[in-house]
């Protein structure tokens, strides 16, 4: 009798557990469909792309400069340019958007003073990118006398990018346990020694991933560098950093003037000629590629910086 | 105070005074070693709350001094104002003093720079926090911020604070491996060679084993008793057999006070407070 009861109670109890589950099944189907409905939409972009760049994607195109005719027209210029915009733009964030954080997050005292300078970094990586531009424009190219250059365009995506490097920082340093500071705070360290020592350290991995994505954020921006006076057609390099004599290195080339990958790609679209619209998928393809590479690189780098620290 | 009810051990004894083994370091009728540092009128506040009130009490040097009391007594706030880790929290404040013998150094002073005082007193945590960084390195840390820089004589002191924190023959072959790759026990214990690396003049440990099993707590527990001979220790114990088993003095703690302060045997076996007998007989609440 008793044992007949029991029965009834576990079954009972089974197609309640079932019913329940069912809903979690659910979940995860709908989870799977909006995620992969995602992946495809960049996938066929990318496709189409590659396809539609296909005759173009070749060593010519990357090693020649732009051209009237579609078909001698290449990159050379602009994937110099972006390379040496993403150059200045990562010496200028990676100090300047660390310390930044390091100082909020180590330093800053708890008053409202600091609270207004978080919520403003906050609101600031909200901010539309053509006011970057704006702001550069007067500012970097007129009043610091920058004009069209390499530096004024790699200060502005700098300027774009420090909030993301601030907030990814600042996240980054809160992962290291309290526990970590105060054991070398008993040993005597200063907050510096502190910071030098251990938080940074701990953190780098953190640090350099919100570097990268804040890179891979700039690398296609179009509207500030449009607005600080990008060319579209450049046929020369900007001068070597590199010397041949002492002291061997030149800061020339911040001063010349510049194209970008999505610049050229929107000069390529922006003509009738549809052969031209090849390059700019071709380039598209090539760009999306370098952020695809660079977002590559931080997760390995996060990986990496994991597998030493896990506390 | 229901909610201490979980911090206090159960007892066999019931009522009566407890059996405990009293430290091998009883002094008995002895004349008492002299005072290494003086607490006298500490106040300690966070915000408005006042979580210690007027506190007198003497540590002994080359001594084991426990600090006893259900949770929220403030036995570890109080700890912790000898070297100061308060300093790190905002809204904090102290009144009265903390005097380190022999230089009568006001370790709670206004003007007292709490690295100069940490620099003398060193830590060990509840938690076992070893640096992710090589075991080495860990202890090599300490040192390192007081500037030292030869490499001999780094690694000569590392040898001596890992073999005094017991722990030497274990880790010897592996010193450049990481400190988080040790068992929690060991861990502890390299935390420990940590702080003696730099030859501090008091050891605070706040609850060292209450994340360690019951083996590697008798380990720290036989550390404690053997540093006794180079350093003063306070210990703050949620356990009071470890208090009975490592002290020579304990003070019982309670709402911010201390309750009563003794040598380890006679607090003990012949407590004169009734607060205090009934928290050791486990009748309290």
């Amino acid at each position: 009798m008793h044992a007949v009861t029991q029965e009834a109670v576990a079954a009972q109890l089974r197609e309640d557990v079932n019913r329940r589950k069912i809903l979690d099944r659910v979940f995860v189907i709908v989870g799977l469909l909006v995620l992969f409905s995602a992946l495809l939409i960049l996938v066929i972009l990318f496709l189409d792309l590659v396809r539609t760049g296909a005759p173009r994607l070749n060593w010519d195109f990357v090693t020649s400069f732009a051209s009237r005719k579609a078909e001698r027209a290449g990159i050379l210029a602009a994937w110099v340019g972006t390379s040496l915009i993403m150059l200045v733009t990562a010496l200028v964030a990676m100090p300047v958007g660390v310390a930044a954080a390091i100082y909020l997050e180590e330093y800053a005292p708890k008053n409202w003073f600091t609270a207004i300078i978080e919520i403003n970094v906050t609101n600031l990586a909200g901010v539309p990118s053509i006011i970057y531009g704006l702001l550069a424009l007067g500012l970097f190219v007129y009043q610091f006398q920058l004009g069209q250059s390499i530096a004024a365009a790699g200060l502005t995506l700098a300027l774009l990018i420090l909030p993301i490097v601030i907030v990814a920082t600042r996240e980054a340093i809160r992962a290291v346990p309290r526990a970590i500071r105060e054991a070398a705070y008993a040993l005597g360290a200063t907050r510096w020694e502190v910071t030098r020592d251990h938080v940074l350290p701990y953190s780098m991995g953190g640090v350099l991933t919100g570097m990268i994505i804040g890179l891979s954020r700039a690398i296609g921006e179009t509207a500030p560098i449009i607005t600080i006076g990008a060319l579209s057609f450049i046929a020369f390099l900007p001068e070597s950093p590199f010397r041949s004599e002492f002291p061997f290195l030149s800061f020339a080339w911040l001063r010349d003037s510049f194209t970008a990958m999505p610049i050229q790609m929107f000069n390529w679209l922006s003509r009738p000629d549809p052969d031209f619209h090849m390059n700019a998928a071709a380039a598209g393809a090539i760009l999306l590629g370098m952020t695809l590479l660079m977002n590559a690189i931080a997760i390995y780098v996060r990986f990496r910086y994991r597998k030493k620290i896990n506390w | 105070m229901p909610t201490h009810a979980a911090d206090i051990p159960h007892r066999e004894s019931g009522r009566g005074v407890v059996q405990v083994a009293v430290g091998e370091g009883r002094r008995g009728d002895a004349p008492a070693a002299p005072a290494k540092a003086t607490a006298a009128g500490l106040n300690f506040y966070y915000g408005s709350f006042q979580a210690l009130k007027n506190l007198d009490m003497v540590i002994r040097e080359k001594q084991v001094t426990a600090l006893i009391g259900p949770s929220g007594c403030g036995k570890s706030t109080f700890l912790r104002c000898f070297n100061r880790m308060h300093d790190l929290t905002p809204f904090t404040r102290y009144e009265g003093a903390i005097t380190l013998h022999p230089d009568e150094f006001n370790l709670v002073g206004r003007d007292v720079d709490p690295i100069e005082v940490r620099m003398r007193i060193g830590l060990v945590f509840q938690k076992p926090n070893p640096f992710p960084k090589t075991i080495f390195e860990n202890v090599a840390y300490g040192l390192r911020v007081r500037g030292m820089r030869n490499k001999a004589l780094i690694e000569e002191e590392v040898e001596k604070a890992l073999r005094g924190a017991a722990i030497w023959d274990e880790v010897k072959e592996r010193l450049q491996q990481s400190g988080l790759s040790l068992s929690g026990g060991q861990q502890q214990r390299l935390c420990i060679a940590r702080a003696l690396a730099t030859n501090p003049e008091m050891l605070l440990f706040d609850e060292p084993t209450s994340a360690l099993d019951p083996i590697a707590t008798a380990r720290i527990e036989e550390l404690i008793s053997e540093l006794r001979s180079r350093v003063t220790v306070l210990i703050v114990t949620h356990n009071m057999q470890q208090a009975a088993r490592v002290s020579d003095y304990t003070a019982f703690m309670y709402l911010g006070e201390i309750v009563e302060f003794d040598e380890t045997s006679r607090l003990f076996t012949n407590p004169s407070k009734k607060a205090t007998e009934d928290y050791i007989t486990g009748r309290y609440g």
